[in-house]
């Protein structure tokens, strides 16, 4: 009985965690993206949401998911190209017109959503894609394979955000552009243009994760649906040195940190719940600062690029 | 000279009026939504004039919006002046009010004149170590501020949480059986002094006020300011000329903290009276817009929290008069300060021209 | 680029314009104005779409509006998410000087406002909730939810309804009415089926619905076949035991039957309608306030929603009816 039970509760944990730690995934590497190429977009939030509601309402609407992943790649394009205009072109301060960004996709959303659909209603949403044969596998078969295809994507985009950023030579120049943009520019590469990219990139993949939300694991739309988990991806950036794999552990942690503080209620530990509450974020903090790991910051994060200062 | 006092005069100007374009444009998309909305734009935007300056009322609630603002923005520019990124000043509002709160009814018998000091000094403690938390980390541990301010956010919120539902819960709500997250009343002496009642207006605006003046003089008039400036500006040569950075970075984000629990005090004793849920959601973000809106100067600072302030109220009184759902509001602010944030540009090149006549002359 | 990128900020800006039009027109908002209708404003901390606290006022007052003749009769104006107290009582003054007769201010923290402000407007009546303190004044109601009697009833029948003896609470913050129902619903459960056990979680956050769902998950995990909850993320709790099947719901606050037809049992609801019914009588005879409203299941304020579509069995309905009797009879006391 007992060992059934643990075993229950392992996979259940770690089922909980994939599921919680796909919408971070998604926006936390984005944000890796962005922030490698030197800008930090502290807006992730307000993308995250307004994708968030487009998705759901484009489902709502015609019931065609592939339309709501569109309607949130499309609106992460629109959102990230706002971004980039204000933060590379016009060479604002990265950390205010984020914070504006934010609060108009919160503002924005929430107004959307009051006047296009009123109250709360559900839409069917990505089933569980249980792989064959993978998912039969005991243990981790439930664990790992018994999840919405959002959350296999968000995983599988791990490797692939590692492959570009420190493989391929999209990784050298756009690290080279958040390293040195001076440098890479008498190189003649086009540091604006790689800014752009980067950040309208890490923008739709915010746009995901709002979908991932939205229309995958809740399927349904509400005011400030994320309640900051934009911010909490961004934190994880920094967590993960930025670099795709540490920004995973990061998620991870953080979402087992989130699961495990729920079991713990639900097991009766007698910890307040609001203590509980914390561990998340305690965790996250203790960690990095024990770990001793350290990577370099992008030497130009947070600075716009001006040719012929700096 | 007389030139040189002109152009000077001039780069203020600027420095007002670009950024007031950016509200202006803000504001201008805004009326689009509010047509599309069945709103009147310019009854609208009468009503958000009225409403912050239009009336005694008005006035004194602009301002009684300003102190927090101007508190946490002096907190935020002290740290930015250092190269830190604050974003912590939710969590360390909170945690100056629950200080404030805690000693407010702890030390309820003592007079006003001491009791008040006593507990802005508490929750300036209490504000502060929640600063000095991130800077330590990033001194010693080279923990980023951004990531630990916005955790530390969330763990002071839940610190608020198990205090509201345990020992600072109001004796009254249990008694009652409503169990309201809400702790005592403060008694009267714990009140900060109304200026013209029955407005809200509070002694609160004058502390503010005084912390900006001190904040000046801090910054530009002692060595501890200098050194933080030099921080800010050029870390690798004030490294080079002896000044300690990760200590003076770990200092500045320990005052801002500080600036940001005496907001958070400020809010308890001169208006809310207790310790309610949902106390500073937003002013640690909208702290940082002020701040910036205020050239990251204390003195900038005054006119920037009463302005922004103001479009805060009015913005409220707006969707009052002309009945839209409050969330329109924050979509416009959040333009504006898209807005703003980006025509800093056009101030930097219009008054690098200015600079380069006067030199030409 | 830069060109580009304008380009495609314009088109953002049409597409969203027209998306807010095609919508915003259906809700055209026509005032006619009759010959003095009765004029009520409202203040709450949340949206008037929240599915729980303020969006139970708010139809509450459209029904209001209805019943006594529409637009003409009752005019009816709102401000929503006003968490911060200083906004809330400039919304409060401001209202107070524009002549309404009744403001509501639907919010526990409001209280001390409403104290400072109610005495300037003797002849404006204020209501404020969910407290029971009129502060001693002649022009203030207080109104409260005695939410552990529903919570009660939803207790008793879940306690006869679980399979697996384990039934799973999600809540925000253990405060307020979340506290008072869940309160109640434990000594539901308790009363018939004292060995099974009712497990807690809260979440810390009033609007992390993707939290709730975990946390949702998590008692699914743990065997629960029974869910309740409150607070308006709790939508995600629904939909962790929609993907989950045979669990069943039981909702607080409003009807969240149409939110999972199949899975709901029954709701508590918070009808509001009877109380400011009569508030408004009472004002028109000159009346405005020092009176303290509780709903109850007696005075019809509390009242449970069954789901029709949902096949209860006979003998737990009939218990259920028992135990409603008993509350409003009085003979059974539910403490909160």
């Amino acid at each position: 009985m007992n060992d059934l039970f643990s075993l229950t509760l392992v996979t259940g944990l770690l089922n909980t965690m994939m599921v919680l730690a796909t919408p971070f995934l998604f926006a936390a590497l984005g944000e890796t993206f962005s922030q490698n190429s030197g800008v930090v977009n502290l807006g992730v939030d307000g993308i995250m949401l307004l994708s968030a509601f487009f998705a759901f309402y484009a489902v709502l609407i015609t019931g065609s998911l592939i339309l709501g992943i569109l309607a949130a790649v499309i609106t992460g394009v629109v959102m990230g190209l706002m971004m980039s205009v204000v933060s590379i072109t016009l060479k604002a301060e990265q950390g205010v017109s984020g914070i504006g960004l934010q609060m108009f996709g919160l503002g924005m959303s929430s107004l959307l959503f009051k006047v296009l659909v009123g109250t709360v209603k559900t839409v069917s949403g990505f089933p569980t894609l249980s792989i064959p044969l993978l998912s039969r596998i005991p243990i981790l078969g439930p664990i790992l394979f018994q999840h919405s295809i959002l959350v296999y994507i968000a995983f599988l985009l791990v490797p692939l955000s590692w492959w570009i950023l420190e493989r391929s030579t999209w990784g050298l120049v756009i690290k080279a552009v958040g390293q040195n943009p001076a440098a890479a520019d008498s190189r003649g590469i086009n540091v604006d243009r790689v800014r752009y990219l980067c950040v309208i990139l890490g923008a739709v993949l915010a746009g995901l994760a709002g979908a991932s939300l939205s229309i995958s694991s809740l399927n349904l739309f509400q005011d400030n649906l994320t309640s900051g988990q934009g911010f909490i991806a961004v934190a994880l950036v920094y967590f993960g040195g930025w670099s795709p794999v540490g920004v995973m552990w990061g998620a991870l942690l953080f979402s087992m940190a989130n699961s495990f503080q729920l079991w713990m209620q639900v097991l009766g530990v007698p910890v307040p719940a609001s203590l509980a509450n914390m561990l998340p974020y305690i965790l996250t903090v203790v960690a990095l600062t024990l770990s001793g790991s350290r990577r370099k910051t992008p030497a130009a994060l947070n600075k716009p690029f001006i040719r012929g200062e700096a | 000279m007389a030139e040189k006092k002109n152009t000077e005069g001039l780069e203020i100007g600027i420095r007002v009026l670009v950024p007031v374009a950016g509200v202006v444009a803000g504001l201008i998309i805004g009326a689009l939504f509010l047509i599309i909305l069945h709103a009147r734009p310019l009854e609208a935007y009468g009503a958000l004039l009225r409403g912050a300056v239009g009336s005694r009322f008005g006035i004194t609630q602009t301002l009684v919006k300003a102190t927090p603002l101007l508190l946490v923005g002096l907190g935020i520019s002290i740290a930015f002046r250092a190269s830190c990124i604050n974003i912590g000043g939710e969590g360390q509002m909170i945690m100056g009010a629950l200080s404030a709160t805690w000693l407010a009814l702890a030390l309820s018998g003592l007079p006003h004149f001491i009791l008040i000091p006593a507990v802005l000094l508490g929750s300036m403690v209490a504000g502060g170590f929640w600063g000095f938390i991130p800077g330590i980390l990033k001194a010693k541990f080279h923990v980023n501020e951004i990531l630990s301010t916005i955790m530390l956010n969330s763990i002071a919120l839940q610190l608020m949480n198990f205090l509201l539902q345990g020992p600072l819960m109001d004796p009254k709500g249990i008694e009652a059986g409503t169990y309201l997250a809400q702790s005592a009343r403060l008694s009267k002496n714990a009140w900060l002094t109304r200026l013209m009642p029955p407005t809200l207006l509070h002694s609160g605006l004058i502390i503010a006020l005084v912390m900006a003046v001190i904040v000046y003089v801090l910054l530009w008039r002692t060595t501890i300011g200098y050194r933080i400036r030099a921080v800010g500006l050029n870390p690798a040569a004030s490294s080079y000329s002896g000044i300690n950075v990760p200590v003076n970075q770990a200092m500045a984000l320990t005052l801002a903290g500080a600036l940001a629990g005496m907001a958070g005090a400020v809010e308890v004793l001169g208006v809310q009276h207790r310790l309610l849920e949902g106390l500073t959601s937003g002013y640690g973000f909208t702290g940082i817009v002020a701040a910036l809106l205020g050239w990251l100067h204390p003195l900038g600072l005054i006119p920037a929290s009463i302005f922004f302030g103001g479009l805060l109220v009015g913005a409220d009184t707006m969707q009052r008069a002309v009945q839209v759902p409050s969330a329109l509001i924050g979509a416009i602010l959040g333009l504006i300060v898209l807005f703003v944030s980006a025509s800093g540009i056009w101030t930097q090149q219009l008054i690098r021209r200015i600079r380069s006549r006067r030199e030409q002359l | 680029m830069k060109r580009l990128g304008i380009m495609f900020i314009a088109l953002l800006f049409c597409a969203m314009t027209a998306t807010v039009w095609a919508g915003g027109s259906s809700e055209a908002s026509g005032t006619t104005k009759a010959a003095e209708p009765f004029r009520i404003a409202v203040i709450m901390p949340s949206a008037t779409t929240d599915t729980a606290f303020s969006q139970s006022m708010w139809s509450a007052l459209k029904t209001v509006q209805a019943d006594m003749g529409g637009e003409s009769a009752v005019e009816l104006v709102y401000t929503e998410n006003m968490f911060k107290v200083p906004d809330a009582a400039a919304a409060i003054r401001d209202y107070a000087t524009q002549g309404y007769n009744l403001i509501v201010a639907h919010g526990s923290q409001y209280g001390s406002s409403v104290e400072e402000i109610a005495p300037d407007f003797p002849d404006t009546a204020f209501a404020w909730g969910t407290d029971v303190n009129t502060f001693g004044l002649d022009n203030v109601y207080a109104y409260t939810a005695a939410a552990e009697q529903g919570g009660y009833v939803n207790g008793v029948i879940a306690g006869m309804m679980t399979k697996s003896g384990i039934i799973g609470v999600t809540g925000p913050i253990d405060v307020g009415d979340a506290h008072t129902y869940i309160s109640g619903f434990s000594q539901g459960v308790a009363l018939t089926n004292p060995k099974a056990t009712v497990s807690k979680t809260w979440t810390g956050s009033f609007s992390d619905v993707a939290l709730m769902a975990a946390a949702a998950q998590t008692h699914i995990s743990a065997g629960a076949d029974i869910l309740t909850g409150s607070s308006q993320s709790v939508v995600g709790s629904i939909g962790a035991a929609e993907k989950a099947g045979a669990v069943y719901w039981f909702g607080t606050q409003a009807d969240q039957t149409s939110l999972s037809p199949k899975l709901v049992v029954a709701s508590q609801v918070y009808d509001w309608v009877a109380m400011l019914k009569e508030i408004i009588a009472a004002t028109e005879t000159g009346v405005y306030g020092g009176k303290t409203y509780i709903l109850t299941l007696a005075n019809g304020g509390l009242k449970i929603g069954f789901n029709p579509d949902f096949a209860l069995p006979a003998d737990v309905k009939a218990k259920a009816d028992e135990v409603i009797k008993g509350i409003t009879s009085g003979s059974i006391t539910v403490a909160p």
